[in-house]
C-alpha cells in the first residue's frame, strides 16, 4: 500500500501504456504502412487531438461539446489560409482577372484580398492563430455559458447550433472562404512541397510529436489539483463552489484547452491532407469526434487515441467495400457504446482484460493506477480495494 | 440598534426572497455576534435552509441586506463569499465520492483556488500535516486513502465538517449536522461540533432539541419566513407563540 | 436596403414574406411540439426526431401512391388517411424505441443524445436503402393547388394555408391533452417528481412510453404536412433538427406557449431577412441572435423561477 501520497506525473503502469502507444505510433505504423496509408493514419491522428480534448471536457469535466469541429475547423482554416496565400502568388495566378488572390475569390468576383486575410501572409501569425483563434472563440462561448451556469444538454445543443451556424456561414460566403469546396489545392509551406511522399512522412512524425505533447499536457492537467477539481465538479458542482472555487472559470479553462488541442489537430489535418472544408466543421463531424472519444473510453486520454484510430480505420475499410453498412455500423456503434460499454475500450481493458492479466502475472505491478481506470483517481488510491467497505465500518 | 453594527460578524437586515410571489423569507432581520452559536429552529417550510442559501449566495435575495464584517454578501459570488470566510455544510452529506478522503480535504485547503493556482498546486509537507491533523479531529485518520464513496453516512458527515474546518471559516453554517446518524455517531458528532464551534461564529439548523440546548448561545424560531421568537433557549421554549406553532395544529 | 421599392410594394413584400414565414412557422410548430413534449416534459433529448418526421413523410408518399393506383376516385382525401397512418407509424416506432433504448438511459441525458444520434443514422440508412437516395415528392390533390388572391398584389398559396390550419389544430389538441386530460396531468406529475408520481400509483413506465410515442407521432404528422410544401429525402430530417431544438430551448423547455411564441419569432425573423439577404445569411443571423439571447437568458423566453 502506498502511503506517501505523492502526485506522480506517471505511475509505472501508466508509463508502460504511454510507451506502448508511442511504439505503435512512432515505430509500428510507419514500418507497417506504405506512404499512402501512413498519411491516412496521420489524418486519423489529427482527429485524436479533438478526442483528447473531449476526454478532458466531457469525461473529466462533464461538459459535452457537440461543436468541437468548430475549433478543429478554425485551426485548420487558419493554416489553409496561409498555405493558400503562398500558393496564390501573382505569377501562379497570372491567368486570373485579379492575379495574386486565391482562385476561389477570383471565381466569385472578389477583386481584392479581404483585410482579415492579410495577416495570414505571415507564418508566425498563422501558427499563433491556429491556437489563439479557437481558444478565443471557446473563451467567449465558455464565459457566456458557464457564467450563467448553462451546462449539460443545453450546452451540447448550443455548441451544436454554433457548429451549424459556422458551417452555413462558410458555405454561404463562398468568395471569402471557398464555400462548400473549402480551401483546396494547397502546395507548399515556405517553399517546401507538402504533397511529396517524403514531406508527408515528415508531417506524420511532426503530427505524432505534437499529439504526444498534447497527451502529456492533458496528463499533467489530470494529475494536478485542477484535474481532481474537474472530477469533483462533475459529481458535486455545488460543493466545489462552496469550497471557494469559481466553477465557471475552471470549465472555461478546460473548454479552452480542448479548443486549443482541436485547433492544432485541424492545422495538422490541413497540412497532411492538403485542404480544409466545411465538411470537417459541421454537426456531423463534430458528433463523430465525440464517438471517437466514447469508443476509446471517455475517461482515458490514451483510449481516445486508440478509439480514434479504430473507428476511422473501420470507416475507411467499410466505406470502401460496403458503403451502406458503414452508416448502419456507425449508428449501431453509438448505441452500443452508450448502452453496453460506457467506458469504451479503456473500460474493457481495465474491467475485463487487465484483472485477468493480473491473475496470470499475479503480484506484478500492483498498487499502481491504470490510466484506463474508469475513475481517473489520483495515484494514491488504488481503485480496487475490496477491503475498503469493511474498513469503513 | 444600540450596539455598533461593526461589532457583529453577520448582520441580516430585512432579507426577503420571493418565488413567483411566494415569500419564502419575508423581511427577516437578525444579528450574529463573534463566537456566538445561533441555532435556527422552526417547522418544515419555515425557510431555515433558504436563509442559509441566501447568506451563502446559493439563492439570490429579492431585497434586503446581508453584511459579513462590513462586506455586502448579496452582490458576491458563492466562491467569493466562501473565500471571505463563510463556510456552509449541506443537509445531505455532499463529498466527492470518486476522490479519496485525503483528496477531499485537500480540495478544501485554503490555497490554490484560482485556475492556475490549482494547476500548479504542490502537495507539500505543510498541506499533508494540516490534512492529517484535521483527519485526526474528524475520526478519519485511518481512512485517508479510502475513496469517499466507501464511507458510512456518518463518516461522510464528518468528512464534510472536516472540509469546512480546513477552510477555517469565521462564520460556519451547518444544516442539520446530526440528521440520519446513529446514536453513537450523534454523540461523537456533538462532541466534535462542540470542539469546533469555539473561536468562531456558527449558525446551525437543527431539530434535535437536546442537541440544540447543548450547543446554542441563542435561538431564532422561524415561521413562514419571519422571526417568531428570538433569545435564550429557556425564553424561547416558554414563548406561547412558539408553543402554538409547534403544537397548535 | 429599402431603396427602389414603393410603399405599396414594401407592404406586399412584408405580407408575402410574412406569409412564407407563417408556413415555416407552422412546420416549426409541428416539429417543435413533439420535441417540446419529449424534451420539455420528459427531459429526453431525441436527436432522431427529424427521422420520425421523415417517416411520416414517407408514409404519406406511400399512401399517395397507393391511392393513385388503387383508389383514384378518393385521391382528393388521401392526405387525411396518410396523416393518421403517419401518426400511428411514427408513434409506434417511438414507443418501440422508448422500450428498447430510451428507458435505459433516463438518468443519462447526454448518453441519450448520443444513442438517439446513432438511431438517426440507422434510420437514415434504412430510408436510403428502401426509398433511394433521391428526394421524393407527393402529388398534391387538386384542391390544394393554386393560391388565394387577397389583394391584387398579395396572394397566399392554399397548401400553405392548409399546413397552418393543421398546425393550429394540433397545437390546440396538444394543449387540451396536456392540461385537460388525465394523461397530461400524469405526464406533468412525473416531470415534477418521478418518485412521488410512482408512489401515488401512476404507472410511470407506461406513461413515459405513451408520452414518447405521442411526441414521435406528432413528428410524423409534421412530416406528413411537410410533403405538402416540399420534397423528402433520407437526410431531410437532419436539416431541421438544430432549428427545432433551438425553437424549444429558446421558448423555454416545458412551456408549450413558449415553444409556439419562439417558433413564431424565429420563423418570421428568418423569412423577412431572407428577402433582403441571401438565404444562408438570413439563417446565420437568425440563429446567431437566438444563440446570443440564449447565452444571456439560458432559461429561454418563458420559464418559471423556482425554489431549489
Amino acid at each position: 500500500m502506498q502511503s506517501d501520497r505523492k502526485t506522480r506525473f506517471l505511475t509505472r503502469e501508466e508509463a508502460i501504456y504511454f510507451g506502448l502507444l508511442a511504439a505503435v505510433i512512432f515505430l509500428i505504423l510507419p514500418m507497417a504502412l506504405d506512404s499512402f496509408r501512413l498519411n491516412l493514419f496521420g489524418k486519423y491522428l489529427s482527429y485524436a487531438f479533438v478526442a483528447i480534448g473531449l476526454v478532458l471536457c466531457w469525461g473529466a469535466g462533464g461538459i459535452l461539446s457537440l461543436g468541437q469541429g468548430v475549433f478543429f475547423g478554425l485551426g485548420g482554416y487558419a493554416m489553409a489560409m496561409f498555405l493558400k496565400l503562398e500558393a496564390s502568388t501573382p505569377e501562379a495566378t497570372a491567368i486570373q482577372s485579379t492575379p495574386g488572390i486565391p482562385d476561389f475569390m477570383d471565381w466569385n468576383q472578389v477583386t481584392a484580398l479581404p483585410w482579415w486575410w492579410e495577416p495570414f501572409n505571415s507564418l508566425a501569425f498563422t501558427l499563433v492563430a491556429v491556437v489563439a483563434v479557437p481558444v478565443a472563440f471557446a473563451f467567449i462561448i465558455g464565459v457566456a455559458m458557464f457564467r450563467r451556469r448553462v451546462g449539460g444538454v443545453y450546452f451540447a445543443i448550443i455548441t451544436q447550433a454554433i457548429a451549424a451556424i459556422l458551417t452555413i456561414l462558410i458555405i454561404g460566403q463562398q468568395g471569402f472562404t471557398g464555400g462548400v469546396n473549402g480551401i483546396t489545392d494547397l502546395r507548399t509551406l515556405k517553399g517546401w512541397d507538402i504533397r511529396s511522399d517524403e514531406a508527408k512522412e515528415i508531417l506524420y512524425f511532426v503530427n505524432a510529436g505534437l499529439l504526444f505533447a498534447c497527451l502529456f499536457a492533458a496528463q499533467y492537467v489530470r494529475r494536478s489539483k485542477l484535474g481532481r477539481l474537474l472530477i469533483a465538479m462533475r459529481d458535486q458542482e455545488d460543493r466545489v463552489r462552496f469550497s471557494g472555487y469559481d466553477v465557471a472559470s475552471f470549465k472555461v479553462f478546460v473548454f479552452c484547452l480542448g479548443a486549443a488541442f482541436a485547433g492544432i489537430g485541424g492545422a495538422m489535418f490541413t497540412l497532411q491532407v492538403g485542404f480544409m472544408s466545411p465538411t470537417l466543421v459541421g454537426i456531423v463531424p463534430s458528433i463523430e469526434m465525440v464517438i471517437f472519444a466514447a469508443v476509446g473510453g471517455r475517461l482515458s486520454i490514451l483510449g481516445a487515441v486508440y478509439g480514434t484510430l479504430l473507428v476511422n480505420w473501420a470507416k475507411t475499410t467499410l466505406s470502401e467495400s460496403f458503403p451502406e453498412l458503414w452508416l448502419l455500423g456507425l449508428g449501431a456503434l453509438f448505441i452500443a457504446v452508450v448502452m453496453f460499454f460506457p467506458n469504451g475500450l479503456a473500460g474493457l481493458w481495465s474491467e475485463q482484460v487487465r484483472p485477468r492479466l493480473r491473475k496470470l502475472f499475479a503480484g506484478r505491478g500492483a498498487g499502481a493506477t491504470p490510466p484506463a481506470a474508469p475513475v481517473p483517481a489520483n495515484s494514491a488510491s488504488a481503485p480496487d480495494r475490496p477491503a475498503a467497505k469493511a474498513a469503513a465500518e | 440598534m444600540s450596539i455598533h453594527q461593526t461589532s457583529f460578524v453577520l448582520s441580516v437586515e430585512d432579507l426577503t426572497v420571493s418565488f413567483d410571489g411566494f415569500k419564502a423569507v419575508d423581511g427577516l432581520t437578525f444579528y450574529v455576534e463573534p463566537n456566538e452559536c445561533r441555532v435556527m429552529i422552526g417547522p418544515n417550510g419555515a425557510g431555515k435552509t433558504t436563509v442559509l442559501d441566501l447568506i451563502c449566495g446559493r439563492t439570490r435575495a429579492t431585497s434586503g441586506s446581508v453584511r459579513f464584517k462590513d462586506q455586502e454578501l448579496l452582490t458576491m459570488r458563492e466562491d467569493q463569499i466562501v473565500l471571505a470566510g463563510v463556510g456552509r455544510k449541506f443537509q445531505t452529506p455532499s463529498v466527492y465520492e470518486d476522490l479519496s478522503v485525503f483528496e477531499n480535504l485537500e480540495l478544501s485547503y485554503p490555497r490554490g483556488h484560482s485556475v492556475f493556482g490549482s494547476l500548479f498546486f504542490r502537495r507539500d509537507a505543510e498541506v499533508k500535516a494540516r490534512i492529517e491533523e484535521i483527519a485526526e479531529t474528524i475520526f478519519l485518520a485511518d481512512l485517508l486513502d479510502e475513496k469517499a464513496a466507501f464511507l458510512s453516512h456518518g463518516q461522510k458527515q464528518w468528512l464534510e465538517i472536516g472540509m469546512l474546518l480546513i477552510q477555517d471559516p469565521e462564520l460556519l453554517m451547518l444544516d442539520e449536522p446530526v440528521a440520519g446518524m446513529s446514536v453513537a455517531e450523534r454523540k461523537k458528532t456533538a462532541e466534535l461540533l462542540n470542539r469546533i464551534i469555539d473561536h468562531r461564529s456558527v449558525i446551525v439548523i437543527e431539530h434535535d432539541m437536546g442537541f440544540v440546548e447543548d450547543i446554542a448561545t441563542r435561538v431564532t424560531v422561524l415561521h413562514q419566513g419571519k422571526t417568531l421568537s428570538e433569545g435564550k433557549m429557556d425564553k424561547v421554549k416558554n414563548d406561547p407563540k412558539v408553543i402554538e406553532v409547534y403544537l397548535g395544529h | 436596403m429599402f431603396a427602389g421599392y414603393s410603399a405599396g410594394e414594401l407592404t406586399a413584400i412584408f405580407a408575402m414574406q410574412g406569409f412564407a414565414g407563417l408556413i415555416l412557422f407552422s412546420v416549426f410548430v409541428l416539429m417543435a411540439l413533439g420535441l417540446a413534449i419529449i424534451f420539455g416534459q420528459m427531459g429526453v433529448i431525441n436527436m432522431a426526431h427529424g427521422e420520425f418526421m421523415i417517416l411520416g413523410a414517407y408514409v404519406t408518399y406511400l399512401v399517395s401512391n397507393a391511392f393513385a393506383t388503387h383508389l383514384p376516385d378518393l385521391f382528393s382525401i388521401y392526405f387525411f388517411v396518410a396523416m393518421v397512418l403517419a401518426f400511428l407509424a411514427s408513434g409506434a416506432l417511438g414507443m418501440l424505441v422508448e422500450w428498447g433504448l430510451i428507458r435505459h438511459l433516463y438518468r443519462r441525458p447526454l448518453d441519450t443524445l448520443l444513442a438517439t444520434w446513432g438511431l438517426s443514422l440507422i434510420l437514415q440508412q434504412i430510408y436510403r436503402s428502401v426509398f433511394g437516395a433521391r428526394e421524393v415528392g407527393v402529388t398534391i390533390p387538386n384542391w390544394m393547388m393554386g393560391s388565394l388572391p387577397l389583394t391584387d398584389m398579395i396572394e397566399v398559396p392554399i397548401n400553405g394555408l392548409f399546413v397552418m390550419v393543421l398546425a393550429v389544430g394540433i397545437s390546440v389538441s396538444i394543449y387540451a391533452l396536456m392540461f385537460r386530460s388525465r394523461w397530461g396531468q400524469q405526464v406533468r406529475a412525473i416531470n415534477q417528481n418521478r418518485v412521488m408520481a410512482g408512489a401515488v400509483g401512476i404507472n410511470t413506465e407506461r406513461t413515459d412510453r405513451l408520452t414518447f410515442g405521442i411526441g414521435c407521432g406528432i413528428a410524423g404528422v409534421a412530416g406528413s404536412a411537410f410533403t405538402m410544401i416540399g420534397s423528402t429525402g433520407p437526410t431531410s430530417g437532419q436539416l431541421y433538427i438544430v432549428d427545432t431544438f433551438l425553437v424549444v430551448v429558446f421558448g423555454g423547455a416545458g412551456s408549450l406557449l413558449g415553444t409556439i411564441a419562439s417558433a413564431f419569432t424565429i420563423s418570421q425573423a428568418q423569412s423577412v431577412l431572407e428577402f433582403f439577404l441571401s438565404g444562408s445569411m438570413a439563417k446565420v443571423i437568425t440563429l446567431l441572435v437566438v444563440v446570443g439571447i440564449l447565452m444571456l437568458r439560458p432559461q429561454g423566453l418563458f420559464a418559471l423561477k423556482l425554489r431549489k
